[in-house]
């Protein structure tokens, strides 16, 4: 199967939307977030059949083609299964990102024109192999947002907008600075290529810190995580989804793919700074989440606590801490879209997010607030549910790092699973439990477009925590490929 | 045959090209600064000539560089007229100190 | 597989029920309680099926009931040996368990038929129920530690979604809260525990587990003591974690503030769960565990003194309340003291092993006399239309069913022969007597202030003074009745099934010594508290007030629970939020985000300096391009050489 086909889709459909009229805007975006999900299952599909085959490449279906060839840049292409699951999750955002926001009223085309652009970035940079090319499929998906927030968002919008871009683009100019550094020191901007080379460890360990700082600032890692709640909390709903659901993975991805797997003797050097701003996050994340009044700031603050645990497993290098990092990226994906979903619906309905007067919502719209249930014991790790899956995964990876420190801050790291209890369940207590206010009594439930995007997600996430073998038996070939690289590499100095 | 030196015809370009300059820096109707503008052409043009035709004698370059000049100065006037028509409909002026929209 | 494949559908009946309830409740509604009933009866039947083919069929070999693993998928591998394992084990203690769940659970699916008959949410009320019990039946049959965890959470939710049914009361919501919360936290214990013993253990199935680490020489148990954190070993780390788990679930102190609050939910779910089922989780987890607990003495002194100091502490606090179904609650605490001590004190084989059964034969019959007391509750809130003993009297000719049934759990819970608590709390003192002498001084107070409390709930209920009630209506359908009459019977006759032959430590028949001379003690000194309380609360007066006078700040601290809930909220409202969770926040909004807007900031101000150079003027533009050439011109001619 051709990859580029998941850019070129996007790509396509944005041309259409372009040149139609604005009245058949929504359903355009529609039919091409519904193919992207098709093309999507069939990668996956396809992916599937080839390795049952017996296929052990690490990289499946690779294309390379000259791009620019003075600086050797190539456009190069190939998944592993991690790519492939990274891909699924960003068709299935889109799909249900497009969904809700089936009702948006100011510039329809434009919103979903930016959204499409969005998207054809972030299928780019999961499957370049290439690291001018990811770089370049990076800052694709970087200058919607700043126009998605910018323009329908709400609050202090220009003011978020302005400081996400420009803390996302500072990540870029690390990440840019870390790649010049792999290209000078390896020669080449293929990353297959750069994994076979050794550089020294004094090279490795100043690359090192530009690329992970620098895509930590999209993974939300303390302490360059303050653009997530401003970003969020102003964002159009579709727009937090996408900023949740995508751009923090592209962080998480680009730390896995590029910093960890690139650079392994680094990465051990650094593992302790690593864990440590994980730590911190996981902790201080939740305790600051619990302080917050704001629906929407609950749930960023919430994320910046759940991408610690993503940054933790990476931290821990170990085959099972790895693997459950990439599974907390899909789940807390998966958990957060269907999150700022349920808060948007809400808002759309009461115009207020402040949790102190919203209130018995359950008697109101029954089906909104079972979602936003749903999405709430999620968060908090209930069994059944994905996100149990990834953080019991990363804990118990975690505490294979037979370091005590490091056994002392994946304890830290649990004990979060309390505090989220707390905050969520405060958060559910007061909105969706309790006397419902009068001036809410007639308010409508979720409309059709909501009802499927919340049980797209829904499915996608009890798929998860029920049978999460289906999952691992994706990521884990890739992930173990990669651990193998990193020991191997580490092993012979 | 060389009764005029090559410094008489230096001093008059330089002389010609820091009236055009002075001209630029004091007007302020635009008009005015493009043909102080033209008058710092010409003086480049009389030096391409001058050394064209001093130490090169053979050659043609200097005089080619001049019809260049002539040229573009020829297109730069239009494209600056049209500017200022386009000045003038918008601001109902022609001073440059009206013109100063594209600030910070 | 080894006959006994049917086993998955015991739970997952009740999962079906729970999913069509949950889709389809709308269109189902008053429907789905007669589904969800009909589906767990299917279970129940097929749990008796399990049990009698197990005790009596195929479980004994060579005399010694062996475990079974009906069942085994690998649900998520974490690295090679250590994967959470959905399987379905049956030994005696869940083939025990097994049929304890299922049958209470039915009858509470039954009396609710008529107890939440008119509910608007009818449909999630039965699917709740569903939920809880097919966890319940996943955390009875689990033979991982980890799925253990999975379905320990779930019927945590569950616990949560029932008691906060009421979801409009904010009483009901922030005690689901609280229980879901101070559960949750004694989980991570749990949690924690879970990977300290992976990791020595090199297993997460319990039957490996065990065996890697009971052999005393083995590799896994010599690493596990040797290495240490804090002074303290590796087992006792991990086995002192997973208590905490237990004792969380199990309402022990001082983890038990959430259980009297947990009232807040539908009384037959406080029969179901908080008094039945998920309460005695914790007594099961340390039972499962049993052979790995026994090798750390000092965990299990702890086991025993949480015990022993939870069923004390109950039982004084139970004597002061007046809600009726909080009395019940401390009860409950009390008596899962009781059979959290006497798994302490027991020993790991033979005739040592006497505490662990008397322990889950006490687990057993208190399931029955418990789940009656509650659903008779229920039976009498549903009638007056209160929970507040004060509300209530004279209720026995108006209520003549409930009365019996209530009168003979009180005689079981008291430890009355011939009902079936006598039997097993004769057990659980003799064993004590022997392993431990200040804990049997301690458990027979207990139990003497045990039927005291009761009886004085049952005299003031159903004696004391004249009914204020005009009946308006009956004790209720015979939904309701059914239920109590089955269980009454249970509590008459559970004392006699000779637990002791099939539920063991070690597998093997323990010989039990019924012996008279030593029941003698405790009996009379029940009888004795029964007719106090009979003197004091048969009639209206004014004794017992006078006594908590008489006692004064004692009462008072007893009354109000020696202040533990006051304690926790003054860590969690005055230490917790004012002092981690807002400087947090402040710290995020002011320093670090601080910190962006301050290089931001500075960056502006530097612009601002410039800026007046980029004036909009061409002629200054002009003059900056001229006076540059001008310069490089200089620096080319004169400098650069």
């Amino acid at each position: 199967m051709n990859l580029s086909l998941l850019v070129l889709l996007p790509v396509c459909t944005f041309l259409v939307l372009l040149l139609l009229q604005a009245r058949f805007a929504r359903q355009v975006a529609l039919t091409g977030a519904v193919l992207q999900l098709l093309v999507c299952g069939y990668l996956l599909w396809q992916y599937l059949a080839v390795r049952d085959l017996g296929n052990t490449a690490p990289m499946l279906f690779e294309t390379d083609q000259v791009w620019y060839a003075p600086l050797q840049i190539h456009y190069h292409t190939g998944v592993d299964g991690i790519a492939v699951a990274m891909i699924l999750l960003t068709a299935l955002i889109v799909l249900t990102g497009i969904l809700v926001s089936w009702t948006i009223d100011k510039w329809q085309k434009e919103f979903f024109l930016l959204l499409l652009l969005l998207s054809a970035g972030a299928y780019g940079f999961f499957i370049s192999l290439d690291l001018f090319t990811m770089f370049f499929f990076l800052e694709v998906a970087v200058i919607p947002k700043f126009l998605l927030i910018g323009i329908w968002g709400s609050g202090r919008k220009e003011y978020s907008a302005m400081k996400l871009a420009l803390m996302l683009m500072a990540g870029s100019a690390l990440v840019f600075v870390g790649l010049l550094g792999l290209y000078f020191g390896a020669g080449s901007f293929d990353m297959m290529t750069i994994a076979k080379t050794t550089l020294s460890q004094t090279s490795q360990s100043y690359i090192f810190i530009f690329l992970f700082s620098g895509f930590g600032i999209f993974a939300a890692m303390f302490p360059f995580h303050t653009w997530v709640p401003d970003g969020h909390a102003s964002a159009p709903t579709a727009a937090s989804m996408f900023l949740a659901g995508i751009s923090m993975k592209l962080g998480g991805y680009g730390c896995l793919r590029v910093a960890v797997f690139l650079l392994p003797q680094a990465a051990h050097q650094y593992a302790w700074a690593i864990i440590l701003l994980a730590a911190i996050a996981i902790i201080y994340g939740a305790f600051a989440t619990m302080m917050q009044t704001d629906l929407k700031y609950i749930n960023a603050y919430s994320s910046v606590s759940h991408c610690g645990f993503v940054l933790l497993g990476i931290g821990m290098l170990t085959e099972t801490s790895v693997n459950g990092a990439v599974l907390q990226m899909i789940s807390h994906g998966l958990m957060t879209a269907l999150f700022f979903a349920a808060i948007g619906m809400i808002y759309s309905r009461t115009h207020t997010r402040m949790v102190a007067s919203l209130g018995g919502l359950l008697k109101a719209m029954p089906f909104i607030s079972t979602v936003f249930v749903i999405a709430g014991l999620c968060s908090l790790g209930l069994p059944g549910l994905s996100g149990f899956v990834a953080e019991m995964t990363v804990f118990m990876g975690a505490w294979q790092n037979p370091d005590t420190w490091y056994r002392v801050a994946t304890v830290l790291a649990c004990a979060s699973i309390v505090v989220t209890a707390v905050y969520i369940l405060r958060a559910a207590g007061k909105t969706i439990m309790g006397p419902l206010p009068e001036n809410y009594a007639g308010l409508p439930d979720a409309t059709w477009n909501e009802k499927t995007a919340a049980v797209l997600l829904v499915a996608a996430i009890v798929l998860m925590g029920v049978a999460p073998f289906l999952v691992t038996q994706l990521v884990h070939p890739g992930v173990e490929n990669m651990m193998r690289q990193v020991d191997k590499l580490v092993t012979l100095n | 045959m060389n009764t005029v030196p090559l410094s008489h015809i230096l001093f008059l370009s330089t002389a010609l090209f820091f009236i055009g300059m002075y001209g630029l820096f004091t007007r302020r109707n635009m008009i005015t600064m493009l043909m102080a503008i033209e008058l710092m052409l010409n003086s480049v043009n009389i030096n391409f000539v001058a050394f064209n035709k001093y130490l090169y004698p053979g050659k043609l370059d200097g005089l080619f560089f001049a019809l260049f000049i002539i040229t573009i100065a020829a297109a730069e006037a239009a494209v600056a007229i049209a500017i200022i028509i386009n000045l003038y409909r918008t601001h109902r002026s022609i001073d440059v100190d009206d013109a100063t929209d594209m600030k910070y | 597989m080894n006959g006994y494949a049917y086993l998955i559908w015991i739970p997952l009946l009740p999962l079906l029920g729970f999913v069509l309830m949950g889709l389809f409740g709308r269109t189902l509604r008053n429907a789905s309680g007669m589904i969800g009933t009909l589906l767990l009866a299917g279970s129940t039947l097929l749990s008796f099926v399990a049990a009698y083919q197990y005790f009596f069929s195929d479980g004994k070999v060579n005399d010694v009931y062996r475990k079974i693993t009906a069942f085994t998928i690998t649900w998520l591998q974490f690295s090679p040996g250590v994967s959470i394992d959905m399987s379905l084990v049956i030994d005696p203690v869940s083939a025990m368990m097994l049929v304890v769940v299922c049958f209470v659970s039915l009858m509470v699916h039954v009396f609710s038929l008529g107890y939440m008959k008119g509910e608007t949410r009818f449909a999630t009320y039965y699917a709740y129920l569903s939920l809880f019990t097919f966890s319940m039946l996943g955390l009875v049959l689990a033979g991982n530690l980890f799925q253990v965890y999975i379905f320990w959470e779930l019927v945590g939710v569950s616990s949560f979604l029932l008691i906060g049914f009421y979801y409009d009361r904010p009483s009901a919501v922030a005690a689901s809260k609280k229980a879901f919360i101070v559960t949750r936290f004694a989980d991570l214990g749990f949690l924690v525990g879970i990977l300290v013993m992976a990791f020595y253990g090199q297993s997460l199935d319990i039957a490996t587990l065990i065996g890697n680490l009971a052999a005393p020489q083995s590799a896994a148990y010599l690493s596990m003591t040797t290495a240490g954190f804090m002074g303290i070993s590796a087992l006792t780390w991990g086995l002192l974690l997973i208590f905490i788990g237990g004792a969380g679930k199990s309402a022990m102190f001082p983890l038990h503030i959430w259980l009297p609050d947990a009232m807040e939910g539908p009384t037959p779910v406080s029969a179901l769960i908080h008094a039945a089922t998920m309460v005695v989780a914790g007594v099961y987890l340390v039972a499962r565990l049993f052979p790995v607990f026994s090798l750390d003495v000092s965990v299990m002194q702890v086991v025993t003194w949480t015990g022993i100091v939870s069923a004390l502490l109950a039982a004084l606090i139970a004597c002061t309340q007046t809600d009726i179904k909080r009395v019940l609650a401390y009860s409950t605490m009390s008596q899962i003291g009781y059979m959290m001590f006497a798994l302490g004190i027991s020993g790991s084989g033979g005739e040592d092993g006497l505490g662990f059964m008397a322990s889950m034969f006490h687990l057993f019959t208190h399931a029955f006399f418990k789940s009656l007391l509650f659903l008779c509750a229920g039976v009498i809130i549903h009638f007056v239309h209160s929970n507040d003993m004060r509300d209530m009297g004279g209720l026995r000719k108006l209520l003549p069913v409930t009365h019996v049934c209530f009168l003979v759990a009180c005689l079981a819970i008291s430890g009355i022969p011939p009902f079936a608590g006598f039997f097993s709390k004769e057990e659980i003192l003799l064993a004590a007597y022997h392993a431990n002498k200040p804990v049997y001084f301690i458990a027979l107070f207990t139990a003497v202030l045990t039927a005291f409390y009761m009886f004085r709930l049952y005299f003031s209920v159903f004696w004391h003074k004249e009914p204020g009630h005009s009946p308006t209506h009956g004790e209720g359908a015979l939904s309701m009745k059914l239920p109590l009459i089955v269980l009454l019977l249970c509590t008459v006759l559970a004392g006699f099934i000779p637990i002791a032959s099939w539920v063991t430590v070690d597998g093997k028949t323990l010989a039990t010594h019924m012996n008279p001379g030593f029941s003698v003690a405790p009996v009379v000194l029940s009888t004795l508290a029964i007719l106090l309380a009979m003197r004091w609360y048969k009639k209206t007066s004014d004794t017992p007030d006078a006594a908590a006078s008489a006692l004064g700040p004692a009462f008072q601290t007893v009354s109000k629970k020696f202040y533990i809930d006051e304690a926790y909220l003054f860590v969690t409202r005055k230490i917790v939020f004012p002092f981690i969770g807002r400087p947090a926040a402040w710290i995020d909004r002011h320093i670090v985000d601080g910190a962006v807007n301050g290089i931001a900031g500075i960056t502006g101000k530097l612009s601002q300096s410039v800026r007046a150079w980029q004036s909009g003027k061409v002629q200054s533009y002009a003059l900056y391009f001229f006076s540059g050439i001008a310069l490089l011109a200089i620096v080319f001619i004169y400098l650069w050489k």
